[in-house]
């Protein structure tokens, strides 16, 4: 399929294809074996502008879209979830400063951000706070010209490698989701530590940590946008990243589709190629057929958001729900297509599929997705009389 | 720091076919890369860039299309471009190529260093880094793995050999060619992308590098190639590991199952 892509966004595709084979294949099954942060990986992504794409201009960055950098996610993705989730969390830390963020900040952080000098990490994920995010219990109290945050971040991607990370904590609890507020905590501030490293079924090359607050004080300064604004700026950030899933999910089914074609074509039984079987071809035909589906929506959202439109909600809900739920059949049917090899771990595809699920399960469930577009329907429906 | 890397335009793939009435390589429709061996020149070169400040400029001889390989060698990041094509150039065997080389270098005038690849994987002569040198009248080192230190007008280096490597000391400027384990290449840059689309490469001519006619192209040539051959396949061959003992041991063992002792 072609998709008319710019000369510019052929260059990133490019760019990105050459880092996913050059250094992220030869090491990737080390990186998930043994639950390593892709630091080499990071770097090169750095070096080759990528970390910059999404920044404006006037802060160091590229200036370009949602569908440059969603092009660049894909890539990635085709070789190593764990990488790209690594890479996309860098930008889901980074919106809120780039949606809300005052010029100070942006001027402070995001330089430093597009160059990769410094990672990021968002945290709005509790214990009783996930799909739910009315349950945050973290609090953030106001002294004098400090903030003073307490409790504990779970799950948080990026935690602990990351330098920057923009937090969401409640500042008034009587206000119910107007009592939240979003703030931005510089690693290294007392009172600022790291739980444990989870130890994950996927996305293993990922670093997942609890962020614990424990008295932490940071200047008054570090909120971002007002006080009492911490659900819109959660809920905006998740909105411009959502999309952003989705291209995981056609990176990493794309991935799986070149993995199992490549390895029907050379496996023979009952004396010819696998290939020959009506079976295998209309599994291949089905694996693709989704896969191009889920990368027409994905771009066209991407386009959408680009085109300057401001209520994505359900259009990136959509993207993000069908791209991973494809991403999760087509990777396990690349598992199938490969029979016992595609089991083991001397082939990529069985990595694929332990990596996708968690797509159907982190920036919102696909369940939550379902509701948001739900809702938006009928919301619409009822405008509409 | 002011240094030129030499890189190659070669086609991008390991069984090149040959014309066997030319003995030459057939270049139509294999993509061209840039010398893998080069990439690691260019990529110490930008280290020590970083490392020193100054400047890099990438050289190479070719056709017009060789350019590409120079806006690949900018999307890295160097500095500079001298693409030297000229028909007068044309049927270079690789000492005709070395004075073209040389005499470009001597038309760009500023640097402390020059490298190359170890050698390219089309002809695999590694013959230009050393002749350039001569040509030059420059002290040339083969082989290098790593560079430890410059400073004053000199540079230490490892020499990778067959068992261990040699430290070497040299004056500078000199001639340098690099092996794969010297660095990891870096991938080219967005930014570095863009430039080098906009690129327009002016080449240089023989007369732009006031080179004598004579000892340029194929009348510049000494090497005859009378023929082309691939060497005869070795047997096949097994590599022992483990304790001198149980190794020779190993070796008497298949000596008698073959009955050769």
């Amino acid at each position: 399929m072609d998709y008319i892509l710019t000369e510019e966004q052929l260059m990133i595709r490019d760019l990105a294809r050459q880092i996913a084979v050059e250094k992220i294949v030869p090491v990737r099954a080390e990186l998930d074996e043994h639950n390593k942060f892709p630091t080499d990986v990071m770097k090169a992504i750095a070096q080759a502008d990528l970390l910059g794409l999404y920044i404006p201009e006037q802060y160091g960055g590229l200036g370009k879209g949602s569908l440059d950098f969603y092009i660049a996610i894909e890539e990635l993705s085709k070789a190593c979830l764990g990488v790209s989730t690594t890479y996309a969390a860098n930008a889901l830390g980074t919106y809120p400063l780039l949606l809300f963020g005052t010029d100070e900040q942006k001027k402070k952080y995001l330089p430093d951000i597009a160059s990769g000098k410094k990672y990021v990490a968002f945290g709005l994920t509790e214990a009783n706070a996930g799909s739910d995010a009315s349950g945050i219990q973290t609090t953030a109290r106001l002294e004098g010209n400090e903030y003073v945050l307490n409790g504990t971040k779970q799950w948080i991607t990026n935690g602990g490698e990351a330098d920057v990370y923009t937090v969401i904590a409640i500042t008034d609890k009587s206000k119910g989701p107007r009592g939240a507020s979003a703030f931005v905590v510089d690693k290294g501030t007392p009172g600022f530590t790291f739980g444990k490293k989870e130890n994950k079924m996927g996305i293993r090359a990922s670093s997942t940590t609890e962020l614990i607050f424990n008295n932490c004080r940071i200047p008054k300064d570090n909120i971002i946008a007002k006080q009492g604004m911490g659900f819109i700026v959660a809920m905006k950030t998740l909105d411009s990243s959502r999309a952003g899933v989705g291209s995981q999910g056609v990176g990493v089914a794309q991935g799986a589709i070149d993995e199992a074609i490549k390895f029907a074509r050379g496996r023979v039984q009952f004396g010819q190629p696998v290939t020959s079987f009506q079976a295998i071809q209309h599994m291949l035909a089905d694996m693709q057929t989704q896969t191009e589906a889920a990368r027409a929506l994905v771009y066209s959202v991407a386009r959408m958001i680009d085109s300057g439109a401001k209520d994505f909600s359900r259009a990136s809900a959509m993207a993000k729900l069908f791209a991973t739920d494809v991403a999760m059949k087509v990777t396990t049917d690349a598992v199938q297509v490969m029979g016992g090899s595609g089991y083991m771990k001397e082939y990529p595809v069985e990595k694929m599929m332990r990596d996708a699920k968690i797509l159907q399960i982190y920036e919102g469930t696909n369940q939550i997705q379902r509701t948001v577009i739900g809702l938006d329907m009928i919301k619409e429906a009822s405008k509409a009389k | 720091m002011n240094i030129i890397v030499l890189v190659k335009q070669v086609p991008d793939t390991s069984e090149v076919k040959i014309n066997r009435e030319t003995n030459t390589l057939i270049r139509d429709g294999v993509p061209s890369i840039i010398n893998p061996y080069d990439r690691y020149a260019i990529e110490e070169a930008l280290r020590l860039r970083e490392k020193h400040g100054g400047k890099v400029t990438a050289l190479t001889m070719g056709p017009p299309q060789a350019a590409e390989a120079l806006k690949e060698a900018v999307s890295l990041g160097v500095d500079d471009v001298v693409l030297l094509s000229d028909r007068a150039f044309a049927g270079a065997d690789t000492w005709a190529t070395s004075y073209a080389i040389s005499m470009g270098i001597r038309k760009i005038g500023q640097y402390d260093l020059i490298i190359a690849g170890k050698q390219a994987i089309d002809g695999d002569t590694a013959q230009v880094g050393p002749e350039t040198a001569d040509m030059l009248g420059l002290p040339f080192i083969a082989y290098i793995r790593k560079i430890e230190k410059v400073e004053n007008n000199t540079m230490v280096v490892e020499r990778l050999m067959d068992e261990g490597y040699d430290v070497v000391e040299t004056a500078l400027p000199c001639v340098i060619t690099v092996v794969k384990e010297i660095n990891e290449p870096r991938v080219p840059s967005l930014k570095g992308k863009m430039k080098a689309k906009s690129l327009k490469v002016a080449p240089w001519s023989a007369k732009d590098i006031a080179a004598d006619e004579s000892k340029l192209g194929l009348k510049g040539s000494p090497t005859q190639v009378v023929r082309i051959f691939p060497p005869a396949p070795r047997g096949q061959r097994e590599m022992l590991s483990g304790p001198l003992e149980e190794q020779a041991a190993a070796v008497v063992k298949k000596l008698k199952e073959q009955s050769l002792i």
